[in-house]
């Protein structure tokens, strides 16, 4: 078995496991808030393999449904933030000098404050909830693959078959869909999926904050941040297990990212 | 007189080849053969010349003999060195000290050490100083060059300097991977009288070019390179005549230089993936006969070798 | 740059009035708040800034932190600058820690993987930064919490300094010992990114023309690392090492959090949970202050490293 079906095996792979989780998860709302005060408390074991907390809350199916609403968040929150990407990156590199100085400027100013900041500052001005947590992420995360984007396409714009199809006439949106897009595809689904890792730590970091959606809403940060109060009394797998799956959710959507990337990229055709 | 000189390196049968992707999108890895069959020998103070026009494998062919090959290249065939073979572990010693490799262009040198450094090669005691200035003095280098970095050189300055790096110790094998290209015609002819007085001072001299026209002046050999395969080896003097060359292309590489009229043959050399069975040169060439799609054997013809059916048989009708 | 500060100061203003929570609920409580007189809430509301313009607001806000003013925390009850500088104190040392230990390690790392390409050093080093990469700050630290605060109870499980004792009791070694733990979490996040980026630099140098021609001239593994890696490597590691600054920042945050580690990113959330609009100002533009700061000196330096540029820069 060769590189390559070695890459497209761990994509599957992983893509399958996260639908799993992101659907599994919408099912299962009300078990997530079921509480049982006969099962307080519990270790993990066979009946609750990730324990059960405080209040009899079975923690397996808490942190999947947590995953599940995160993975969702990130998903949503991502897909805006490429799409801004994309759209400003182009502008950016086809609308002239004054355009472009504009978005870069913008670039650097969203760069300059630290992510969880202004995570924290958008969700302050959107009043903390669901909103704020999608729109702060998608806000903050746009500016590396715009810039990409923004490069690849005034290397295209360079490239010899673009000013051959400018010299023939063609008119700037038929060059734009005709030879750029298909360029820039690739990229961007690459930069989109390697999005969601980024986006969904975000989200949980800001959520474990406090800034994001309320308790009955058990997203993945809130089950951290609960579980960090009965962590001194020896609860090690209410933070355990759940953040485990965290880790485990992002490496997979960074795998997914990074096999997309492989397979697409001419530069990986020896290995 | 020569043949009683000493053999330095004999290449027998080499081949390179790459393991790749049939398609670009597809899954299954193919061996792509981008050198096949290459012989080529070099005696003391004797200066070959392989021939062969861009994208026929030569800078491979140096990489080869010095072991550098990225790690998804394969080499077969055999390597001797003064009449032994020359292993891995043998070339890993060797290179540098008695064979040398002088890189096509700046852009092998590292664009942030002093030219001095490195032509020292990050030793610092005062023999080595001693002999770079020397070096420096032969080629007419000033001094204050050595405190420039490579982005700095033009392009004379930087050939000079690239074989200084080659010189610092005493070479027995020199291996020069396209060194005039950049250079106009003074300073290109210049070059390649320096390796023409290095291999005049003894060692073996192996130029990699792309210009027949100024390798058949420094050259005692001259190896013609086509599609990856060697297809004929002759004296430079035999390719100052048409007549004496044996290979169809040979003889157009010839034509094509300007005195002899600029002659000019159809088509292109074919590429490694779409290579056809025997004879590379085939589907190009006027004599073209179904035997040309078999093997065709590396052949001794007169003093030089040839691999071509074609002139097989005038051979043996001359005969 | 400056005018990057001012827009930031612009932005994070124009984020903060945009909010819809009220202050006074926040901060008094709804309770509190119906029990008032009309006077008191009239009193508050002034002192939390309600009802006026935000462009009103942002001027006299700003004419004031240009005089150096930075205004009075509502929520702490003391000057910003005073409470700024408590704050300050105690992250700066976190994080001039883990910036340090970040980079040292974050390059050995990543020059180590990147020479042994495809080995095994690598794929160990490669697996390790992934797995840190897609781990939370927040997360790592309370496992680190869990090992070495609840289970092995060598290391103390928050705040600063210990609980109970005078300021003026509290020795270097407390503080030290206190800050080790969010350091050491510090450190961890952020090696995996130095590493990463120094691995594909250092893969690039090896792939290099130079490189060839340097094994091609017989130059050991070691010769060419010393003579040729390291110096290629240093201005693109410099770079990061400067970008990395905001991630610091952005993991104290967390890290702050999980350790109740009164620092600048505690006081932050504490700031942004509460509308403390000064201190969430100040904070924001110092942070920004910093990452623009770093980006600045890494650019400096570039042109004083690279001889291209430095040569090039004379010649023009």
């Amino acid at each position: 078995m060769n590189q390559r079906k070695k890459t497209i095996i761990y994509f599957t792979a992983a893509v399958i496991f996260l639908a799993a989780v992101a659907i599994g998860g919408l099912f299962c709302k009300e078990a997530a808030q079921a509480t049982d005060f006969s099962q307080k408390n519990l270790l993990p074991g066979l009946s609750h393999p990730f324990g059960t907390d405080w209040l009899g809350r079975d923690m397996f199916v808490r942190t999947i449904r947590g995953l599940s609403l995160s993975i969702l968040i990130g998903l949503a929150a991502a897909t805006v933030s490429a799409f801004a990407a994309l759209i400003l990156g182009i502008a950016s590199a086809t609308l002239g000098k004054g355009v472009d100085a504009v978005i870069t400027w913008i670039i650097d100013l969203v760069m300059g404050i630290p992510h969880i900041l202004l995570l924290l500052l958008i969700s302050v001005a959107l009043g903390k909830g669901l909103t704020g947590v999608v729109v702060g992420v998608a806000l903050t995360h746009w500016t590396s693959l715009a810039r990409v984007i923004r490069g690849e396409v005034m290397q295209l714009r360079e490239s010899q078959y673009i000013k051959i199809a400018e010299k023939l006439g063609h008119g700037k949106l038929h060059i734009a869909v005709k030879h750029m897009l298909p360029h820039l595809v690739p990229q961007f689904l690459v930069g989109l999926i390697l999005l969601f890792p980024h986006a969904i730590l975000h989200e949980s970091s800001i959520t474990f904050l406090g800034f994001g959606l309320s308790s009955e809403q058990p997203a993945i940060g809130i089950i951290l941040s609960e579980s960090m109060k009965y962590l001194v009394t020896g609860k090690w797998w209410l933070a355990l297990f759940p953040g485990l799956m965290l880790v485990l959710t992002v490496i997979l959507f960074d795998v997914a990212g990074e096999s997309l990337r492989k397979l697409i990229d001419p530069g990986s055709a020896h290995k | 007189m020569k043949n009683g000189r000493k053999t330095i390196l004999e290449i027998k049968n080499m081949s390179i080849s790459f393991k790749q992707y049939a398609e670009k999108k597809g899954t299954k890895q193919i061996d792509l053969p981008v050198i096949r069959d290459l012989s080529v020998t070099i005696k003391e103070g004797e200066m070959v010349a392989v021939v062969g026009s861009s994208g026929s494998g030569k800078s491979l062919l140096a990489h080869g003999v010095l072991g550098l090959l990225p790690y998804n290249g394969k080499m077969e065939g055999k390597i001797s060195y003064c009449g032994k073979p020359l292993t891995p572990k043998k070339v890993e010693k060797l290179r540098g000290n008695e064979i040398v490799l002088v890189p096509q262009s700046v852009s092998y040198l590292d664009p942030l050490m002093k030219v001095g450094a490195q032509v020292r090669g990050g030793r610092k005691d005062a023999a080595a100083k001693e002999r770079s200035r020397e070096l420096f003095r032969r080629y007419g280098l000033e001094e204050s060059v050595e405190d420039l970095y490579p982005f700095e050189l033009s392009g004379g300055m930087a050939r000079r300097v690239l074989i200084c790096t080659a010189l610092m110790k005493n070479p027995k094998l020199v291996i020069a991977d396209e060194p005039t290209p950049g250079l106009h015609l003074e300073a290109a002819r210049q070059t390649l009288s320096d390796f023409r007085a290095i291999a005049d001072q003894g060692a073996g001299v192996l130029l990699i070019t792309h210009d027949l026209e100024l390798a058949m002046e420094v050259a005692d050999r001259i190896v013609v390179f086509y599609a990856g395969t060697t297809i004929e080896e002759a004296s430079a003097d035999d390719f100052r005549q048409e007549d004496t060359l044996r290979h169809p292309y040979s003889r157009a590489l010839h034509r094509a230089i300007p005195q002899n009229g600029f002659g000019y043959i159809e088509g292109t050399q074919p590429y490694v993936k779409d290579m056809p069975e025997g004879c590379p040169f085939g589907p190009r060439c006027e004599g073209f006969c179904e035997e040309c799609q078999k093997d065709i054997p590396w052949v001794k013809s007169g003093n030089g070798y040839v691999r071509c059916i074609g002139s097989l048989e005038a051979g043996r009708m001359r005969a | 740059m400056i005018l990057l500060v001012i827009g930031v100061s612009i932005a994070a203003f124009l984020l903060i009035s945009a909010s819809p929570i009220d202050p006074l609920q926040a901060n008094v409580g709804q309770a509190a708040l119906g029990s008032m007189s009309q006077e008191q809430i009239e009193k508050l509301q002034e002192y939390w800034g309600v009802g006026q313009p935000p462009m009103e607001r942002y001027l006299a806000w700003a004419g004031d932190f240009i005089r150096g003013d930075m205004g009075t925390s509502l929520l702490y009850r003391q000057s910003v600058s005073a409470v700024i500088a408590v704050k300050l104190g105690n992250s700066l040392f976190l994080m001039i820690t883990a910036w340090i230990l970040s980079g040292f390690f974050g390059l050995v790392l990543g020059i180590i993987s990147g020479m042994n390409e495809g080995k095994f050093v690598d794929k160990a080093v490669k697996g390790y930064c992934l797995v840190i990469a897609s781990t939370p700050a927040f997360w790592l630290a309370l496992l680190l919490l869990m090992i070495f605060g609840v289970w092995l109870k060598v290391l103390p499980i928050g705040l600063s300094v210990p609980i109970g004792v005078e300021a003026s009791g509290v020795t270097f070694m407390d503080r030290l010992r206190h800050a080790i733990l969010p350091a050491v979490t510090l450190s961890i996040t952020g090696v995996s990114n130095i590493a990463l980026h120094t691995r594909e630099k250092m893969i690039d140098v090896m792939e290099s023309e130079y490189v060839l021609f340097a094994r091609a001239r017989g130059e050991s593994r070691w010769s060419i690392l010393k003579n040729h890696g390291l110096r290629n490597i240093l201005l693109p590691a410099m770079t990061l090492q400067f970008a990395s600054i905001s991630e610091i920042f952005g993991g104290s945050v967390l890290v702050e959090q999980v350790f109740s580690y009164p620092g600048l990113g505690q006081a932050a959330v504490t700031a942004g949970l509460g509308s403390d609009v000064p201190l969430l100002m100040a904070i924001t533009i110092i942070s920004a202050l910093f990452v623009f700061g770093g980006n600045f000196i890494a650019n400096v330096l570039y042109g004083i490293v690279d001889p291209r540029i430095r040569k090039g820069a004379k010649e023009r």
